[in-house]
């Protein structure tokens, strides 16, 4: 029953193979799962992985996905540090997107050069404050925020879709539930001829560098984590359990917001029932694959989006349902949470033999 | 507005019923200091399972419900060997089987979209359903309801006057002792877990094969997070568990009859109650800490390593 045995030293070796380990382990058993579904695991590999890059657009698809991926998981991952566990980053998303997308509605045949900056304010502020619900009810109230951010997901998605039902429903668009198409004022510029990605990427980017010098020069983030690690350290420090909270969960409400503004004034230019492919739990995985590291969830984020790109590929190439994406995100993280039990443990028999 | 109350009562304790099976399950693993947030995923999976093997023979619902209960088990398993064998984070463990189960159910039920299952006829159990009010209420539901009630029963009794039911506690508060007197600490957390997982997968087959019935992608709606917040609520207690899923079956349904009792407010509002309740009652019950902390088994979300 007892496989392990705790390490004198967590293994700093492990802390970083733990992630293409993980992925190794996760491709073994695609391999298997294609073997299984009568597909040979080579071809389906290449249509997963390496056909949707062979082309100048594929590459910007991948971009196009990775940058909200991105986004968001910076944000939470200053939350992770802090042991502060947003899992309703769906949520703040739509809302965020509810906001800016409001605003794009009211501003229709007044906008101008203001509206896109206004929208982007209205949906970073929106996803902040839907976070900021959470921080309220756990600062105040001690409600756990791994429930009521994703209670509030579902609250977020009920609200978005009456509002496209009734109040902000297109009038020219067949009873469909979406709202009206946003001028290319509301829109974020392409970032080549041809292609769907667009300035909303800079996001990302910014958020990235903001997240890199947060923890490579500042004092704040070392705060943050002791008032998450040890609320008791914290206050006898001089910094506050609470404040820890209500930073983590509003950073990681804005970076969700931001990404949801990315999407309705990106590639969809609407707002509609379908403004995310579940990029706010993804993004809880591209958090951790990257080791809550600024840059390691750049490439995390970009590995995410390729399975994305590939859950596409393979519908439309090998008739697999799409949602095999799904599939492959769980069993990556997973595969992950195995790996890293082997940072700080070891097998038993091991030490045994020797 | 009395006549719509009996069928909101009926379909009550109907809505009620995945609810109670779940928290139930996740109040046992959580009892032996073990806490799984992968309910919806183990119910999802339990959901496709339970309708695919339903499906498969010819619509045979107990073969269905018993296929969801294996399927509960095995994803159980797979949070248990990584949450309780390899001593991984717990809720990070549950989060990663919710998005297994999320992506596992949508990639297997592609293929059963279109199907149909004739679901189960209520039974009407005789005397008792034809007294007045209450008969049509609590004594013509369909089997899996009675199951579900006994399966309480059964709990609350296990946990308060059996030594199986001390051994769970034991292990839920303080597992260093319970090692050191010798019980195996991780084979009950084990069993306890795969458990849970079988109440979950129960679930979830009841929805796609007797209540729905239909499979339709994501088709628990979050009730396995309820579950969980349920089980918050109910202080770790089977019979505030059993009011509380059915106080949140009631609002489950409020929607379908809200036209019936005349109250003009949009669908999606009545749809998001129960969630809106679920952070209610969380606040409630979070709010006075020591009392909280007074329920809460000792050892929960801890992992246990002898020798650390």
């Amino acid at each position: 029953m007892h496989l392990l045995e705790p390490r004198a030293e967590p293994s700093r070796t492990l802390q970083w193979a733990a992630p293409p380990l993980a992925i190794l382990l996760m491709l073994l058993a695609g391999s298997v799962l294609f073997l299984l579904l009568g597909r040979d695991p080579l071809e389906a590999f290449r249509v997963f992985f390496i056909q949707p890059l062979e082309s100048g657009y594929g590459w910007s698809e991948l971009l196009l996905k990775a940058g909200p991926l991105i986004l968001i998981a910076e944000g939470l991952a200053i939350g992770f540090r802090a042991r502060i566990y947003n899992i309703g980053a769906e949520g703040q998303l739509i809302f965020g997107a509810v906001c800016a997308g409001g605003v794009a509605i009211y501003a229709q045949g007044h906008e101008g050069s203001w509206t896109l900056p206004l929208m982007v304010l209205a949906g970073g502020l929106g996803g902040m404050f839907w976070g900021a619900i959470p921080a309220l009810l756990k600062t105040r109230f001690n409600a756990e925020e791994t429930l009521t951010t994703l209670m509030l997901t579902y609250v977020a998605n009920f609200l978005l879709s009456w509002l496209v039902h009734i109040p902000w429903r297109d009038p020219q668009g067949m009873n469909f539930p979406q709202s009206v198409m946003f001028s290319d004022a509301e829109l974020f510029t392409p970032l080549f001829e041809g292609s769907r990605v667009n300035t909303s990427i800079f996001m990302a980017v910014v958020a990235v560098l903001v997240f890199w010098l947060l923890v490579k020069r500042s004092f704040l983030a070392f705060r943050l984590e002791v008032g998450g690690q040890a609320p008791t350290a914290a206050r006898y420090a001089g910094f506050s359990a609470q404040a820890t909270v209500w930073v983590s969960l509003c950073v990681s409400g804005l970076t969700a917001g931001l990404a949801g503004v990315g999407e309705v004034a990106g590639p969809i230019g609407q707002l509609n029932l379908n403004l995310s492919p579940g990029y706010g739990y993804a993004a809880i995985i591209v958090a951790y694959l990257g080791r809550l590291h600024p840059l390691g969830i750049v490439l995390s984020g970009l590995l995410m989006a390729l399975l994305y790109l590939g859950g596409e590929a393979a519908q439309m190439s090998l008739q697999l349902p799409a949602a095999i994406t799904g599939l492959f995100q769980g069993m990556l993280l997973f595969f992950l949470l195995g790996a890293d039990a082997f940072i700080e443990n070891r097998f038993r028999f091991l030490r045994r033999a020797a | 507005m009395m006549d719509h109350l009996t069928p909101i009562l009926v379909g009550t304790l109907g809505a009620a019923t995945p609810l109670v099976l779940a928290g139930l399950g996740e109040l046992i693993t959580e009892r032996s200091g073990v806490m799984n947030l992968g309910v919806e995923g183990m119910m999802l999976i339990g959901a496709i399972a339970g309708f695919a093997t339903a499906v498969g023979t010819d619509g045979s619902v107990i073969l269905g419900l018993l296929g969801g209960v294996a399927a509960g088990v095995l994803a159980a398993s797979a949070f248990a060997v990584l949450a309780l064998s390899l001593a991984a984070n717990q809720a990070a463990c549950g989060l990663a089987l919710t998005i297994f189960g999320v992506g596992l159910s949508a990639f297997i039920g592609q293929s059963y979209v279109s199907h149909s299952l004739a679901g189960l006829q209520p039974w009407a159990i005789p005397v008792l359903s034809d007294v007045p009010f209450v008969g049509p209420i609590l004594f013509r539901q369909d089997p899996v309801v009675y199951l579900a009630f006994l399966l309480y029963v059964l709990v609350a009794w296990t946990l308060a006057h059996t030594k199986v039911g001390l051994l769970l506690r034991a292990v839920g508060e303080s597992p260093e002792a319970a090692h050191a007197i010798g019980y195996p600490v991780l084979g009950i957390r084990w069993l306890a877990t795969l458990t849970g997982g079988g109440f979950a997968g129960l679930a979830g087959a009841y929805l796609s094969i007797v209540y729905t019935p239909l499979w339709v992608q994501n088709m628990t709606a979050g009730r396995g997070w309820i579950s969980v917040a349920l089980v918050v609520f109910a202080a770790w207690k089977p019979t505030r568990l059993l009011l509380g899923a059915c106080l949140f079956g009631g609002v489950t349904i409020l929607q379908f009859h809200a036209q019936g009792l005349g109250l003009d407010v949009p669908v999606e509002l009545l749809a998001a109650l129960p969630y809106l309740a679920t952070i209610l009652v969380l606040v409630l019950i979070s709010r006075d800490r020591n009392l909280l902390l007074l329920n809460l088994p000792a050892s929960l979300s801890r992992p246990f390593l002898p020798g650390r």
